[in-house]
């Protein structure tokens, strides 16, 4: 087990350093430039220019550069937002929170809707049921998240005002983070009310985002199941006489679970791809809407440190997930 | 579960407007995060409203709703006859916030003016960077370095700024945020606790609002300054909750979630105006949209040239197609709001016949050009790409072949600049300071060719008029020249003058005392939500 641990982690270490070098270089490549775009239409100097880019470090060869980045990253330094000037790491550290709430309430909306809806879509193989679930399923995976946001916004918070549009809670509550997260955080306070308001500012962000990740899980889990229900094993536990819900939730939907787990994880990924958008529509503050604009501002420090850091969690987080395959799978265990 | 949402939802929709009742709270649903606190460190309206028109005050500010400078923090100036010198009083009894982050032990005084711009000027003051690679842009940008000879403290509460040259928009641009007024007390401190950055996250001034949080793109709070010179303000609480997305600020509005908001969709104004609870004003912003020929470059050396193609252009239908009516066509390189606008100027009539004509007559036979468009949407110009089709058709009609290019943002404005670029570039401006010299001196002056000048055009009887508008101290006189030098340009068209766009601010009906700047700020001091 450790070994395995030991092995995937030394993996890593390529693989990050390949990250910073795509991180450091692709953004070099594009055009644009975070010195010009400082001025905006006001055209500076050239000589204030070539001052600033020095001030900056941006005028040495792009080696030195690199260099500097990586063992800036390796002693922990992750730079400072040449826009905010703040250091990069703390403002990830403020925003990830904030993202990975909504990537949890996401995920578990995702997962509690889309496994049962797959399963019964695969026992129900061919009903109006089935065709039903995987129909949605598909309207739903290719649902562009911006319409899909605005169109809940407006259903919901403008015409019914069930919710409120945006945001993490109402203006009303204000207290200083403690672990970042707003449904922690509001019941830590203490005032009342506050986690209502947390709760019900996560109702349509969760749902838009997690919309992608259902109908993903919920194809799988339907397909995955109606594999697993024509093997043997299963025909043998029925032909034993055991009552449907064992065979379909113990026998069944255990060796059915893998792939799921698979698609789970990597859904991680596409969450965080399509937490760019979310959080942009509810003004949520997260790390999506913040690698976004660094891009458009070309802030350099935060693009190649953010990327670096976000795809260390994925990274994690499929670690996570192999591990996981030995709980439910005592055959793979490391 | 449907009725819980709905009490939660009610309780929240209300919660805005309830709680303003008890503790007067205005919500400003702001389009993005601030950069920083400091304002002379930007460029960006957006950290403007967030920190200079909030926290700070300046020598003198402009009256809200104009360009007019009034006294701000000097109460009075004196300027010498030969205009190199100018002497300020500051007002006595101007006192800074106390917040939790820091109590102030004194008033304003001269150490502070002088603080506050030396830290820009002088490479050699500690504070020059305090952040990496501070450029001070706008202290660059409006030439300050090689204006200012010296600032000197005459005594306390008084304050003299030696020019090196005579320099009209001076006082103009002392009103301008990046020359906001900040407290050497507090900079001391936090010098000495080696917490300089601090300054970028936690400001402190003398105006009407004082910083309480920041959390990062989500929430700004201020609360109003109890001693704040000007009086203090009718509500409590500022906030501004960051709302990127258009269509969602409207949603806010509607929902009673904020009370004000910048920068609608043009689709939504109709909308707007017809909701019994909002109301929407419109007012005419500083700026211009223009297409720049490159003048250097054959056939655009020709006058006649360009001024063919300006009578093809349809400047209406742009404006109706691009701002849906939220605009108007231009005829001058300023906009009808900003001083010594000359109204007498004809403007090109739309005429392809006779464009065709006169483009025949300078000898000009199948003409292909290339025309720039924005990538980006400015408040001049919404969607550029649009503009630069309806342009290319229009051309067209004329026989004129047109290639629209366009380069990411910041490579636009690096290309663009070139001398020896082809074609005709988009683009726009924004007034600074609402002085005339912002846009003719800056954007068309002979010192500007290969860089704000996209025309390079450099002509000079042009030149000369607007460089002694810019040294001379009498209003009346500069008018006469800046009215000529527009009689010049029409003349001359190193330019199609596109639009001025309209600044449209839709609120919610109780929001009294708001002005709508016409630099395009907003500022929220005078504010008042009826009961």
């Amino acid at each position: 087990m450790f070994r395995f641990i030991f092995g995937r982690l030394a993996v890593l270490i390529p693989t990050f350093l390949g990250v910073s070098i795509i991180a450091f270089s692709f953004i070099r490549v594009l055009p644009g430039d975070p010195v010009m775009l400082m001025s905006g239409e006001r055209v500076m100097a050239p000589e204030r220019y070539e001052q600033i880019k020095q001030m900056l470090g941006y005028d040495r060869p792009l080696p030195v550069q690199y260099f500097d980045y990586l063992t800036g990253v390796l002693s922990g330094d992750f730079g400072n937002s040449i826009v905010t000037r703040r250091p990069v790491l703390d403002d990830f550290l403020t925003l990830f929170p904030a993202t990975l709430e909504l990537s949890l309430c996401a995920m578990l909306l995702a997962i509690i809707i889309g496994v049962p809806a797959g399963v019964f879509a695969a026992i129900k193989r061919g009903s109006f049921f089935d065709q039903t679930i995987m129909g949605t399923a598909l309207v739903g995976y290719s649902m562009p998240i911006f319409w899909w946001g605005l169109l809940l916004i407006i259903l919901f918070s403008g015409t019914l005002g069930w919710t409120p549009v945006s945001g993490r809670i109402s203006l009303l509550y204000y207290f200083p983070p403690v672990t970042g997260f707003m449904l922690i955080d509001s019941l830590l306070s203490g005032q009342s009310g506050a986690f209502t308001s947390a709760l019900s500012h996560l109702i349509l962000p969760s749902i838009v985002l997690g919309t992608i990740p259902l109908a993903v899980i919920a194809r799988q889990t339907r397909s995955a199941m109606l594999e697993v229900l024509s093997e043997d094993y299963v025909r043998t536990a029925r032909a034993k006489g055991l009552s449907p819900f064992r065979v379909v939730g113990i026998h069944a939907l255990r060796n059915a679970m893998i792939p799921v787990i698979t698609t789970i994880g990597l859904q991680v990924g596409v969450m965080l791809a399509g937490a760019i958008l979310t959080e942009t529509i509810f003004s949520w503050p997260g790390v999506g809407k913040w690698m976004v604009d660094s891009v458009f501002k070309r802030d350099y420090p935060v693009i190649q440190s953010g990327l670096l850091i976000i795809a260390g969690v994925i990274m994690l987080v499929n670690l996570a997930v192999d591990l996981l395959y030995g709980l439910i799978n005592p055959r793979i265990r490391h | 579960m449907k009725k819980t949402l709905t009490l939660a939802a009610t309780l929240l929709a209300a919660t805005v407007i309830s709680g303003a009742a008890s503790a007067k709270t205005f919500v400003y649903c702001s389009e993005g995060s601030p950069e920083g606190f400091d304002p002379s460190l930007y460029t960006a309206g957006t950290t403007f409203d967030a920190a200079a028109h909030t926290v700070y005050n300046r020598l003198l500010e402009f009256k809200p709703g104009t360009t007019e400078t009034v006294p701000g923090l000097a109460e009075s100036w004196e300027i010498s006859d030969d205009g190199l010198e100018y002497t300020f009083k500051l007002r006595s009894g101007v006192k800074f916030q106390t917040t939790d982050f820091f109590t102030p032990s004194r008033d304003l005084n001269a150490d502070d003016v002088i603080f506050s711009f030396e830290r820009q000027l002088k490479s050699d003051n500690p504070w020059h960077q305090y952040v990496a690679g501070a450029a001070w842009e706008y202290f660059n940008g409006m030439g300050f370095p090689e204006l200012i000879e010296s600032i000197e403290k005459v005594d306390d509460m008084t304050v003299r700024f030696k020019l090196k040259q005579q320099e009209a928009p001076f006082l103009a641009n002392l009103a301008m945020p990046f020359a906001s007024i900040m407290s050497k007390e507090y900079t001391d401190k936090l010098a000495a606790d080696g917490k300089m950055n601090m300054l970028n996250q936690q400001p402190l001034g003398t105006g009407p609002f004082e910083f309480v949080a920041y959390q990062t793109d989500a929430v700004i709070r201020y609360r109003a300054h109890d001693d704040y010179w000007g009086g203090k303000q009718k509500i409590d609480d500022l906030v501004f909750a960051i709302t990127p997305d258009a269509s969602v600020r409207y949603q806010k509005l509607k929902a009673g979630e904020c009370h004000l908001m910048p920068f609608p969709n043009a689709a939504d104004v109709e909308d707007m105006k017809k909701d019994q609870n909002l109301k929407v004003v419109e007012q005419e912003g500083l700026n211009v949209a223009y297409l720049a020929y490159n003048t250097t470059q054959a056939p655009f050396d020709k006058v006649e040239v360009r001024k063919a193609l300006n009578m093809a252009i349809n400047k209406q239908a742009i404006v109706d197609a691009v701002f849906q009516g939220a605009a108007t066509p231009a005829k001058n390189p300023i906009p009808p709001t900003m001083w010594s606008y000359n109204d007498a100027v004809q403007d090109d009539a739309y005429d392809p016949e006779a464009a065709k004509k006169m483009l025949e007559e300078a000898g000009v036979k199948d003409l292909s050009m290339k025309v720039w468009a924005m990538p980006v949407a400015r408040p001049y110009m919404l969607n550029a790409r649009r503009a630069a089709e309806l342009i290319q058709a229009d051309f067209a009609k004329i026989g004129v072949n047109v290639e629209i290019v366009t380069y990411e943002w910041a490579e636009y404005l690096d290309r663009s600049k070139a001398k020896d670029r082809d074609g005709a570039v988009m683009l726009g401006w924004t007034g600074d300071n609402g002085d005339p010299d912002n846009f003719l001196h800056t954007l068309l002056g002979c010192d500007a060719v290969g860089g704000n000048n996209r025309a390079q055009w450099c002509n000079e009887e042009f030149n000369d008029l607007v460089v002694k508008a810019k040294t001379t101290t009498d209003q009346a006189e500069r008018t006469k020249l800046y009215e000529e030098a527009q009689v010049v340009f029409k003349r001359e068209a190193p330019w199609a003058t596109i639009d001025h766009s309209l600044s449209v601010v839709p609120m919610r009906k109780e929001v009294e005392g708001f002005h709508q700047s016409p630099l395009g700020d907003f500022a929220f001091e005078g504010v008042d939500l009826a009961e």
